[in-house]
């Protein structure tokens, strides 16, 4: 019985930070539609702060609080909305969601940079060491605390939402933000209001939690994983509901560490794993989501063209090919993951880019690849690629089929809970037997994966894997361009705009939505199982879901539709990165927030990088003397730097600078052939495009004559300025620019 | 012969009865018009009729079969195809391709032999988008946009269509074409719903019309009897001068 209750009061303490992380959540998600995943990385944040006042200069504990959770968190959370969250309004949930895990990415970053990992960071409990006594049992201050703490938040939190003007308010923004916008509320205001108290409850729940465990960033943002399954319990909108999911999770947690036995090995896992476990389960429950409607999305994504993609799978061989023959052993290893990763980026490609949909589970997919390869690819057998693929593909579908019904945030959360409980517990299980089948895993101490031998011949050495794995990428890139052309192509990109529409044809959703999930699936097995390969031997850490975030921010970063973000992504995680980091340890620190700091910029972009760089490179590709001299110049530059003329840095430098005054010759001669606009400067508001006439800044009759002269209107009625349809001039075809206004009245419509 | 038949359908949004026991029949190869003023329950109903809102209580039947409670997917593989108020463009996709994908789709699971490709051309000219057919759908205008999701339904080859203010965004000589379209295909057999604003093309186009005020059908029958009735004056067209006004 004592072992009980001091278990139910574990519990119930977890249960606690737990209510208090989840509803900061809710609150967020609730008022602004935001859900961010760089909650926990928050409260993290706000652990490590009040470590640095408390324990390290010494503060005294009620200024410490107070400093941290008063001030530094509301005010980290007004940056935050003002600075990154206002940006994303219309951008889709895959956009949104990025620029949260990014946030969470960097800021694991952000805390690795200011507080050296490895080092011990004790820090003490509140009333460390004494306890009240309950009779039967004794409870210590900081459960007793805890608990109360989440009591105070529950009715704070009632009373802010049901009891002040601000508070009803943002329930009304919950329910139709143009409505209360209408009425004159401020939904900015409110927003801001909504990610300061949200970001205090993260540092409340940071802190609460902390002592418990080691104070190191990744662990600590990532145990607040465990707060989102009482977030779904609330289904993302009920606090009391979330409450009661933290109980329920706190307690299974405290349950399972009282009672499950420690010395099976099998299930040694499933206690840090319990609450992703439960998370996927409430997942199951969340009723169907209504059809997605009538998209508004900034982002778009054009077709890939065949040019461009016979030009893109090229390229990638060509630059294997560079490498192979430039670098050395050491740096073919270090800059090897570039391809088969690049290929786990480009699964995301069709499932994100084309369906919207969203995984967080790739690289686990490509986890499950590897094993595939380590377990039936003995003696170099290409069954063992095949089978990474068969049997990512299987898992994939196996996932998929009861959360495909699900969308967006849901989706996401059920992917990273499955992500999460195969790097906390399934690929550490022993090997065991399922029925006929004997299953092996990654074995305790990592698995290892024997190099593939294809009609005798060998790729053991980094650079045939390299190449291998290059000539693969490529053909994946065709295959998933391929893909974009098909009819099953355009019915992904048809449901990403409107599934509802969709099924109005007869369409049954789930299949599609099962078929890409799968698809993508079985190319990131294939691109784990070759990562694999370059690896020789392999452990789950390779493949976990915080390894796996880079990718996901980086391609959606390139531009989630388009299969160069796949390249982009590979590049720049498995190149740039690694390249600037041997520059010296300032620059090593720094890339551990790039990937982070480019995502949080993505709100700015949506479409990505590559049609930004595909359009700064337009003068280039026009211009056939420059793009030829460049080339010929970059060959040159290959032949020097095989013939031991020159060394690798002459010889990237080479290229780079070709590549420079290249697109600087072809910008400057392209700018020379492009007429000025009419009426130069002066053209008033033609230029700043017409719509915008009398809307920007006051109408005057110069405007009345630009838009006639636009529109070849002849100008002056009866009764005043009003527009009288002219005979259209042949010199002045009013549809040159169709784009303008056609855009405008669909924009328009009702 | 009623090819739709909708009985009593009853739809609550927290509180607030959206339809009100509404029944209707579109009858085989006729036109029949749904109108009322805004917030009356026009789109409710086309949205429960094709799946994406659950009624409290009522039945909706196709050719006498019940498709209450049926998805979405299968009231459309039933024979219900629908444009939509608010436009549902694929907005990555080309004019041809919008229509392209529901050809295709219907081809997958109807299983007729007829190539979508064709079957797209053809639609493109009929509708009259040859102009724009390579056009991405985001900068044509709404009107013609319109007729993209009407190329689109067409391409399911329904038995029922349902056109949710097809006309709003045309101009007058694309509402005549439209109207006269919309003649050709009742002509060729397909049962067309049309809700609509424009009470010219309403009464010129439409065998009977219904009336829907608050929730509940006010009253139904040939678009002149309609028209004429009091109940529909004083509620949907206003005063006498102003029904001088909309009469076609």
């Amino acid at each position: 019985m004592d072992k009980f209750l001091i278990f139910t009061i574990v519990g119930l303490s977890l249960s606690a930070i737990y209510a208090v992380i989840a509803s900061g959540l809710v609150l967020t998600y609730t008022t602004t539609g935001i859900f961010n995943f760089a909650h926990g990385a928050i409260g993290m944040l706000a652990a490590f702060a009040y470590w640095q006042v408390r324990f390290d200069w010494g503060w005294p504990t009620p200024v410490a609080l107070v400093v941290v959770i008063g001030v530094l968190a509301p005010a980290f959370g007004l940056i935050l909305e003002r600075g990154i969250m206002r940006g994303l309004n219309g951008t889709s949930e895959a956009t949104k969601l990025v620029v949260s895990i990014s946030l969470l990415v960097g800021l694991i970053g952000l805390a690795n940079l200011m507080w050296e990992p490895g080092q011990s960071r004790p820090m003490r409990t509140f009333f460390q060491g004494e306890s009240i006594d309950l009779g039967v049992t004794s409870i210590t201050y900081h459960a007793a605390i805890t608990i109360v703490v989440a009591v105070l938040v529950a009715i704070g939190l009632r009373w802010l939402l049901y009891r002040t003007r601000i508070g009803v308010s943002m329930r009304a923004n919950v329910d139709d933000r143009s409505l209360t916008l209408l009425n004159g509320a401020r939904p900015d205001r409110i927003a801001l209001i909504s990610w300061a108290t949200g970001c205090a409850l993260a540092a409340v729940g940071g802190i609460l939690i902390a002592p418990s465990l080691s104070l190191e960033a990744g662990s600590l943002s990532l145990l607040i994983v465990n707060a989102y399954a009482a977030a779904i319990f609330g289904r993302l909108r009920s606090l009391p509901l979330t409450f009661v999911g933290a109980i329920v999770i706190g307690l299974s947690e405290g349950y399972l560490g009282a009672y499950l036995p420690s010395d099976n090995r099998y299930l040694a896992g499933l206690r840090p794993a319990a609450a992703v476990v439960i998370l996927f389960l409430a997942l199951l429950f969340v009723p169907n989501p209504r059809l997605r409607t009538r998209s508004q999305l900034r982002e778009y994504f054009p077709s890939p063209s065949r040019v461009g993609t016979v030009a893109l799978a090229g390229s990638v061989i060509a630059l294997a090919v560079v490498m192979v023959t430039t670098l050395d052993t050491t740096s073919l290893i270090s800059y090897g993951p570039i391809f088969p990763l690049g290929i786990v980026a480009l699964s995301l490609v069709p499932l994100v880019g084309y369906a919207g949909q969203i995984s967080l589970a790739q690289l686990t997919f490509g986890g499950i690849g590897a094993i595939a390869v380590a377990h039936h690819g003995g003696g170099g057998s290409p069954l063992g690629l095949v089978l990474a693929m068969v049997f990512a593909a299987a898992i994939g579908a196996i996932v998929a089929l009861p959360v495909m019904r699900l969308s967006g945030i849901y989706l996401a959360l059920a992917t990273a809970a499955f992500a999460v409980a195969m790097d906390r517990w399934l690929f550490n299980l022993p090997d065991f037997d399922l029925g006929p089948l004997h299953i092996s895993l990654f074995g305790l101490s990592g698995t290892k994966i024997e190099p593939l031998s294809l009609f005798g011949y060998q790729f053991d050495t980094p650079g045939r894997q390299l190449l291998l794995s290059a000539v693969v990428f490529a053909l994946m890139i065709v295959l998933v361009a391929g893909l974009r052309w098909s009819r099953f192509g355009r019915q992904l990109v048809a449901m990403r705009d409107s599934e509802a529409a969709c099924a109005t044809f007869g369409l049954d959703l789930r299949w599609p939505r099962v078929g890409v999930f799968t698809l993508s699936a079985a190319i990131a097995g294939l691109g784990g199982a070759l990562y694999g390969m370059q690896l020789g031997s392999v452990t789950p850490g390779r493949y976990d879901l915080l390894a796996g975030l880079p990718i996901f921010i980086l391609v959606i970063v390139a531009g989630a539709g388009m299969v160069g973000g796949a390249l982009f992504a590979g590049i720049s995680l498995y190149g740039l990165i690694p390249l600037t980091s041997a520059l010296g340890p300032l620059f090593a620190k720094i890339n551990t927030v790039t990937p982070g700091l480019v995502g949080i910029g993505l709100g700015r972009n949506p479409s990505g990088a590559i049609p930004v760089m595909s359009e700064s490179v337009g003068p280039l590709r026009r211009n056939r003397p420059a793009l030829a001299a460049m080339v010929a110049v970059m060959v040159g530059a290959y032949v020097l730097r095989l013939a031991d003329v020159i060394d690798n840095w002459p010889f990237v430098g080479l290229l780079a600078v070709s590549f420079l005054a290249a697109s600087t010759v072809a910008r400057v001669r392209d700018q020379r052939t492009t007429p000025a606009p009419a009426g130069g400067e002066s053209a008033g508001p033609v230029d700043q495009g017409i719509k915008w006439a009398g809307v920007t800044a006051p109408w005057t009759a110069a405007d009345l004559s630009a838009m006639n002269a636009s529109l070849a209107f002849d100008g002056v009625g009866r009764d005043g300025p009003v527009f009288v349809p002219a005979a259209p001039s042949p010199s002045r075809d009013s549809r040159s620019d169709p784009s303008d206004d056609r855009q405008e009245a669909h924009d328009g419509r009702p | 012969m009623a090819v739709l038949e909708v009985r009593d359908l009853v739809v609550t949004f927290g509180g607030q009865r959206a339809l009100n026991e509404a029944s209707l029949v579109a009858p085989d190869g006729e036109i029949t018009g749904l109108i009322g003023p805004n917030g009356a329950g026009k789109t409710t109903m086309f949205n429960v009729i094709t799946g994406l809102v659950t009624p409290s209580s009522g039945t909706i039947t196709l050719d006498g079969t019940d498709l209450t409670g049926r998805p979405l997917y299968k009231r459309a593989r039933a024979g219900l195809a629908r444009t939509f108020q608010q436009l549902e463009l694929f907005t990555m996709l080309t004019v041809r391709e919008n229509i392209r994908v529901a050809a295709d789709i219907h081809r997958r699971w109807s299983r007729i032999d007829a190539d979508p490709a064709q079957t797209t051309e053809a639609i493109i000219d009929r509708v009259g988008l040859r102009a724009v057919a390579d056009e991405r759908v985001t900068v044509l205008p709404t009107g013609q946009g319109r007729l993209v999701e009407l190329g689109r339904a067409l391409a399911c080859r329904p038995r029922v269509l349902l056109l949710d203010e097809p006309a709003s965004g045309q101009d007058d000589t694309e509402t005549q074409r439209f109207g006269e379209l919309l003649i050709d295909l009742a002509a060729d057999g397909t049962t067309v719903l049309l809700v609509e604003h424009d009470m010219s093309l309403v009464m010129k186009v439409c065998h009977s019309v219904y009336v829907l005020d608050l929730g509940r059908v006010l009253t139904s029958g040939p678009p002149a009897q309609v028209q004429a009735d009091p109940l529909v004056l004083q509620a949907y067209l206003g005063t006498s001068s102003r029904s001088d006004a909309v009469a076609p």
